[in-house]
């Protein structure tokens, strides 16, 4: 694989050596493949697909001090088989005593020099935590690994709500994406929804397994920066006074005490405790230091942001939730915490409960079934898509899409952007009017009214189409009048009638002069970019086509329903 | 063996096989052939036996030996009673003897061999005497076998002797035993596969030992040497060398990695560091509750399926859960992550530099058509006359008359303002090219029609002007020698006089293209031909043609006159070949990048070229500046068929098979600094496709901005 950008000696000895162990070491190194800028010439002429690496990437992977530690592992592991197959056990545990072990601290360190870079590349290694610890706990992979997954999974999510830097959440079919803004930078993470693993064959876990290994270094010294950052203790400890509350009553054990801290750090409701106790004059104003070159419009325009921020970092403050027990638990929890907000579920659900169903303070209790029997007066029953919508809109957004029951509304990615001549969907439509703050009523009145409009419109619509229609007869029987007029001219040949101004528009003209100057302008291109803007021209061209393939979609489906509820109406009147 | 040695006596049929041939001692064999008639020897039994039941033969194993299965048992053959008779019931008729004879022993003595080899020979081997067995005369076809097995009611256990050739019928026992060794039983009857085991040992424990063997002493005395070891290992941990093993803690510890960030650890390494692209973010088609129109119908999700996963624009499909509690986990979870992490170790990191280019940025600002006025923009007149595509256009040098060859053998005349056919000449011939004499003075339009180049008078305009060129072409002196010529001078005969035709130059070959010289005396003529007789230049007043080349160059496409000066221009294939007459010499050799040269213009200045291609290509030479293209204009999308330039405005035209003309601005400086500037101003339509034709000629007037074109489509336009 050793790729040189000379013909000869691109693999020495000590790197064919490395070749078995060059696939952990290149994982572990962050070092990847080249693209060749003169592919044949370094492949010998051939144009056939090959990785290429560079010799100075691999000369680094030598000097690398794990490469010894490799080599220690693999002479352990060969011991270990042979004492293994002369059932010599004492010899097995001696050596699994000296099991040689290596740190990848340096590692981390050489790849980020800076805590921002390791920042940047959080994503994948959030991802992968999360999903490894939700693995079974048997094969795959080893069991410390997976707890470690979850401990550092677990640790993180305590720190995004202690600080409350979650921005974005969305429920998607893969899973649930997470979005946070960690010390000014976007940190993305989709974790699998909680079900079992249906462990797929064609996997090497090898290869995850050693991504892992480094990502949970990676985020374990990325926890402990987090941490100390807010003040935190690290390993996080619970609040002495929530962990008084949260400890069982006497003579009921949970569970052993070591696993019952990871537990209940993972029933994330408690805060954690800090190194310095918080007072509240800490928070300090910050002093605004006007931008040279910034105008006053820009610098309101930031203020709003940063007001809106803080805003939405409290957009639960002072509600109190309850999920009940088919609703993610775990996720819900996080949200809602990230938010501000209280939140409890039922005591043999999960340790941590802090409430009960019966408490009357309770605002809102996040249901996911068709009807709730016995419902307490005081309290909204919400389908658990609420919280994630009302998290994307920055906003609490109106209840009565979202009780029990009810057909929901579309559960848009908040991750998305449209720019201009993008179909933007009308529900966004809607949103963005919303956070605007226009339109501040019931959402039900509001639909009807609109449906109402909609409908006052298309009869309008309707009317400018016959209006078209009549225009269209009109230029028609011109153009047949046109005709019959010539033919008499034929006929009587002789006769000259008076001939009519024929009125040009000059707007029209004018159009397709410009296109046709266009047009002779594109003919006179050169070849290469002749074919660049062609080709732009048609990916903008395909833009639009999307776009208007989606907008017709919707709109079919409208009318679709639309009919479909005419004919209930109908239905019920008869 | 015991057993066999007891019953040796009674019955030697049990004799183990080896022992059957000679080395048996005399009083054994003397007992054996005395007691046991031949047939009753169980000898090679024939593999074959047949079921009692479906009268089939059923088939042993070849390798089976009757007797030696039975051999460590009781013989089953009880000697018979009336061995004579057994005897003469067995053996063949023809192989017995003599009635004397009944104790004969017939025993083959060959010994345990392929019986195929006797299978040529009469014989089938050696008795005891040394004399050869024959074989028994078997004369049964077919027929008598299928009558012997329906007939027989012991045919199902007859079994033919291989070492005889005799049939035997086996006995109820040796069947009996058959069957037995069938069932994977014991061939004895009487024996027990299932008594009792007896242990060796009792597993019960007794009082006393098995062995009564005194213990060492060494197993009851404290040992020396690892007494001496003990005392070294207490010793050693008293002087605390041993040290018990510290409990390993697995988990990892966790530091401020980044406590002291050191601007120098930033390496040249991090610089050329291609951080991985981020996942891509979900988009709403990705939601678990999308909006209606980001649901795929059911042709997407078919085209879907049937698309190559790498090819897929969704690596999913969307799809609409009505609440949270319903949505299953995603099957492909682990693979996406998989893939990630392949992606991120495997894939080749490039950075690329995106253009992030307007479109209208690459449109080239050229002067803008209106500035460039004046040139043809719409289509004015139609001369419709012709029923076959028209070839070819000349206009007279004053600009009133037009000149129009077709495929339906004719020419026509017309005057160009009222598109009014003055005059039709038939000519009999597919015309090739016509050429009005640039000569104002002079009223002669040469045509090629066939193998001949006709010089046609058409007596339209001033009457004094044509009347003057018959003068002038009747006042030829023929000269007093008669010289070789390529071609033949013919005066036309009187009935051709009276159509037009003033002159006949005749050719070997068929003529392809006639073009004048600006002065008007002298015209050249192209003659598809391979050899060097290709390119001919006439002299009309002298009446006289020569052959400029003396090799040929290639298929000749088009030849031009230098408007003024003594320069020809010859267009091969590819080239363009530029030679000086008076000099008589090559003097340039212009290269059109061109695939095949179908036309080519000049500009009236004289220092320009343009070279319409059939691979829709039109190549600008400016001959002062090199041998290549200026610029090659791909306008238009198919064969170019002719190019025009215009003679006073800065005009060029170029006609192709897309059906359409193109004019183009073509402005050549004075100032030999300045490159011409080329733009296109109009794209004119109007011809109809015919036969994947579209425009074949292309002409402009003399005088005014107005071009003609003339279509396969039978007609000619005239735009201006």
């Amino acid at each position: 694989r050793g790729g040189s950008t000379r013909g000869k000696g691109c693999m020495d000895a000590a790197c064919l050596t490395l070749i078995a162990i060059t696939r952990r070491l290149c994982i572990l190194k962050g070092i990847y493949p080249h693209e060749p800028k003169h592919k044949k010439k370094v492949n010998k002429g051939s144009t056939a697909a090959r990785t290429f690496y560079l010799l100075k990437d691999i000369k680094f992977l030598l000097h690398e001090p794990i490469v010894n530690k490799f080599r220690e592992y693999k002479v352990f592991v060969r011991k270990l088989r042979k004492a293994y197959g002369k059932s010599e056990w004492s010899t097995v545990d001696r050596l699994k005593d000296n099991k040689p072990s290596y740190k990848l601290d340096h590692i981390v360190k050489e790849r980020y020099p800076t805590f921002v870079d390791a920042l940047r590349d959080l994503d994948d290694a959030l991802s992968m935590c999360f999903l490894f610890s939700t693995f079974p706990r048997t094969g795959k992979c080893h069991v410390q690994t997976i707890q470690l997954c979850r401990r550092l999974a677990v640790e993180f999510l305590n720190y995004v709500i202690a600080s409350r830097s979650l921005r974005k959440v969305f429920l998607s079919i893969k899973g649930i994406y997470y979005q946070a803004e960690v010390l000014g930078q976007p940190v993305t993470w989709i974790t699998p929804y909680t079900f079992a693993h249906d462990h797929p064959t064609d996997v090497d876990y090898r290869v995850m397994a050693t991504f892992t290994e480094f990502y949970t270094t990676l985020l374990g010294f990325v926890n402990f920066r987090l941490y100390h950052s807010l003040n935190l203790l690290y390993p996080p400890k619970i609040d002495g006074q929530a962990d008084v509350e949260l400890k069982p009553a006497e003579g009921k054990e949970y569970a052993m005490d070591s696993e019952s801290y990871l537990e209940k750090l993972s029933a994330l409701s408690a805060s954690l405790a800090r190194v310095v106790a918080p007072t509240h004059e800490d928070e300090v104003e910050m002093d605004e230091f006007p931008v040279e070159g910034e105008t006053a419009e820009q610098m309101d325009t930031r203020k709003k942001e940063q007001e809106a921020l803080e805003k939405h970092k409290k957009l639960f403050e002072g509600l109190r939730f309850f999920l009940n027990r088919e609703v993610p638990r775990e996720p819900l929890a996080f949200i809602i915490r990230c938010f501000g907000g209280q939140v409890s579920w039922d005591k043999s659900l999960c340790i941590g409960a802090t409430y009960d169903v019966s408490d009357p303070s309770i605002t809102h209790q996040i249901v996911d079934r068709p009807r709730v029997e016995q419902q307490v007066v005081g309290r909204y029953y919400l389908q658990p898509q609420w919280v994630f919508d009302s998290v994307n809109a920055k906003l609490c957004l109106p209840v009565a899409d979202y009780f029990p029951g009810v057909l929901l509304p579309p559960h848009l990615s908040p991750f998305v952007t449209e720019q201009e001549g993008d179909y933007v969907p009308p529900e966004k439509l809607k949103l963005l009017a919303m956070q605007r703050g226009e339109n501040p009523g019931d959402a039900g009145l509001r639909d009807e009214e609109s449906e109402e409009e909609e409908e006052e419109e298309e009869e309008e619509e309707d009317e400018n189409d016959k209006e078209e229609e009549e225009e269209e007869d009109e230029s028609e029987k011109e153009e047949e009048m046109k005709l019959k007029k010539m033919e008499e001219q034929k006929t009587q040949s002789n006769k000259v009638t008076a001939g009519k101004l024929r009125l040009e528009d000059k707007q029209r003209l004018e159009q397709e002069q410009q296109s046709e100057e266009k047009r002779l302008a594109i003919m006179m291109m050169k070849k290469r970019e002749k074919y660049l803007y062609k080709k732009i021209m048609f990916g903008k061209k395909r833009k639009v086509r999307e776009a208007n393939k989606l907008a017709a979609k919707r709109k079919a489906h409208d009318t679709a329903v639309k009919e479909e509820k005419k004919k209930s109406k109908k239905a019920r009147r008869a | 063996c015991q057993h066999h040695r007891g019953q040796e006596t009674q019955s030697p049929a049990a004799f183990p096989k080896r022992a059957r041939p000679t080395p048996l001692s005399p009083l054994h064999l003397w007992g054996s052939v005395i007691a046991l008639p031949a047939s009753a020897i169980p000898v090679h039994p024939s593999p074959a036996l047949c079921c009692p039941g479906c009268r089939q033969r059923v088939c042993l194993d070849r390798g089976m030996d009757i007797t030696q299965l039975s051999y460590p048992f009781p013989p089953f053959l009880p000697p018979p009673r009336h061995p004579g008779v057994h005897l003469l019931e067995t053996v063949s008729p023809a192989l017995t003897p003599l009635p004397s004879a009944p104790l004969q022993d017939i025993r083959n003595t060959v010994g345990n061999i392929p019986m195929e080899w006797y299978q040529d020979f009469p014989h089938i081997g050696y008795n005891l005497e040394g004399k050869k067995i024959y074989k028994p005369i078997r004369n049964k076809d077919e027929l008598d076998m299928f009558l012997e097995k329906m007939e027989n009611p012991d045919y199902w256990r007859t079994v033919q002797d291989k070492m005889t050739g005799a049939d035997i019928k086996l006995t109820d026992e040796q069947v009996d035993l058959v069957h037995r060794l069938q069932k994977g039983q014991f061939g004895d009857v009487h024996f027990n596969p299932y008594e009792p085991a007896v242990d060796f040992f009792t597993h019960e424990v007794m009082i006393h030992p098995v062995t009564n063997r005194p213990a060492d002493k060494r197993s009851f005395i404290p040992s020396l040497i690892e007494k001496e070891k003990v005392s070294k290992l207490v010793h050693a941990i008293k002087m605390g060398w041993i040290k018990p093993r510290k409990p390993k803690d697995d988990t990892p510890t966790y530091y401020d990695l980044w406590a002291h960030e050191d601007p120098n650890s930033i390496l040249g390494r991090h610089k050329m560091h291609v951080p991985a692209p981020k996942m891509k973010l979900p988009g709403h088609e990705e939601s678990y509750n999308p909006p209606p129109e980001y649901l795929l119908s059911e042709e997407e999700k078919l085209a879907w399926e049937q698309q190559e996963p790498a090819e897929r624009k969704l690596n999913f499909v969307p799809q609409q859960y009505r609440c949270l509690r319903a949505v299953p986990a995603y099957s492909r979870f682990i693979h996406e992550r998989f893939e990630r992490c392949l992606d991120l170790y495997l894939c080749p990191r490039q950075r690329k530099m995106r253009v992030n280019v307007d479109p209208e940025d690459l449109i080239p600002k050229l002067p803008k058509p209106r500035d460039l006025q004046p040139f043809p923009t719409t289509q004015a007149l139609v001369y419709r006359g012709h029923t076959s595509l028209v070839r070819c256009l000349s206009i007279s040098p004053s600009g009133q008359w037009l000149v129009s060859g077709s495929d339906d053998c004719t020419v026509r005349f017309w005057e160009v303002c009222t598109a009014r056919c003055m005059k039709t000449l038939p000519v009999g011939g597919v015309v090739k090219s016509v050429a009005w004499n640039p000569n104002p003075t002079i009223c002669l339009v040469a045509i090629c029609v066939d193998q001949s180049v006709l010089l046609v008078n058409p007596c339209l305009g001033d009457k004094l002007l044509y009347g003057a060129t018959d003068q002038l072409l009747e006042s030829y002196a023929a000269p007093e020698e008669e010289r070789v010529q390529p071609v033949q001078w013919v005066t036309a005969t009187i009935e051709e006089h009276s159509k037009g035709v003033r002159l006949v130059v005749q050719h070997s070959k068929a003529v392809k293209q006639v073009t004048w010289h600006g002065k008007g005396d002298y015209f050249a003529s192209v003659v598809s031909d391979n050899s060097n007789m290709q390119v001919l230049i006439h002299q009309t007043s002298k009446r006289w043609s020569q052959n400029p080349f003396r090799k040929s160059k290639g298929l000749v496409q088009c030849v031009l006159f230098h408007p003024i000066r003594p320069y020809f221009f010859v267009a091969t294939q590819r080239y363009v070949r530029v030679y000086n007459l008076l000099k008589q010499e090559l003097t340039k050799k212009l290269m059109t990048n061109c695939k095949w040269v179908s036309s080519m213009a000049i500009h009236p200045g004289g220092d320009n070229i343009i070279c319409g291609s059939y691979d829709s290509k039109l190549a600008w030479f400016d001959l002062d500046l090199s041998t290549r293209p200026y610029q090659l204009l791909r306008h238009h999308k198919k064969a170019l068929r002719s190019v025009a330039f215009h003679k006073h405005y800065p005009l060029f035209a170029s006609g192709s098979d897309d059906g359409t003309v193109i004019v183009c601005h073509g402005m050549v400086y004075n100032d030999l600094l300045q490159n011409p500037l080329l733009v296109p101003v109009k794209v004119l339509k109007g011809h109809a496709m015919t036969l994947d034709l579209g425009v074949l000629d292309v002409l402009f007037h003399p005088t005014q901005p107005w071009v003609f074109s003339s279509g396969a489509d039978g007609t000619v336009r005239l735009y201006t």
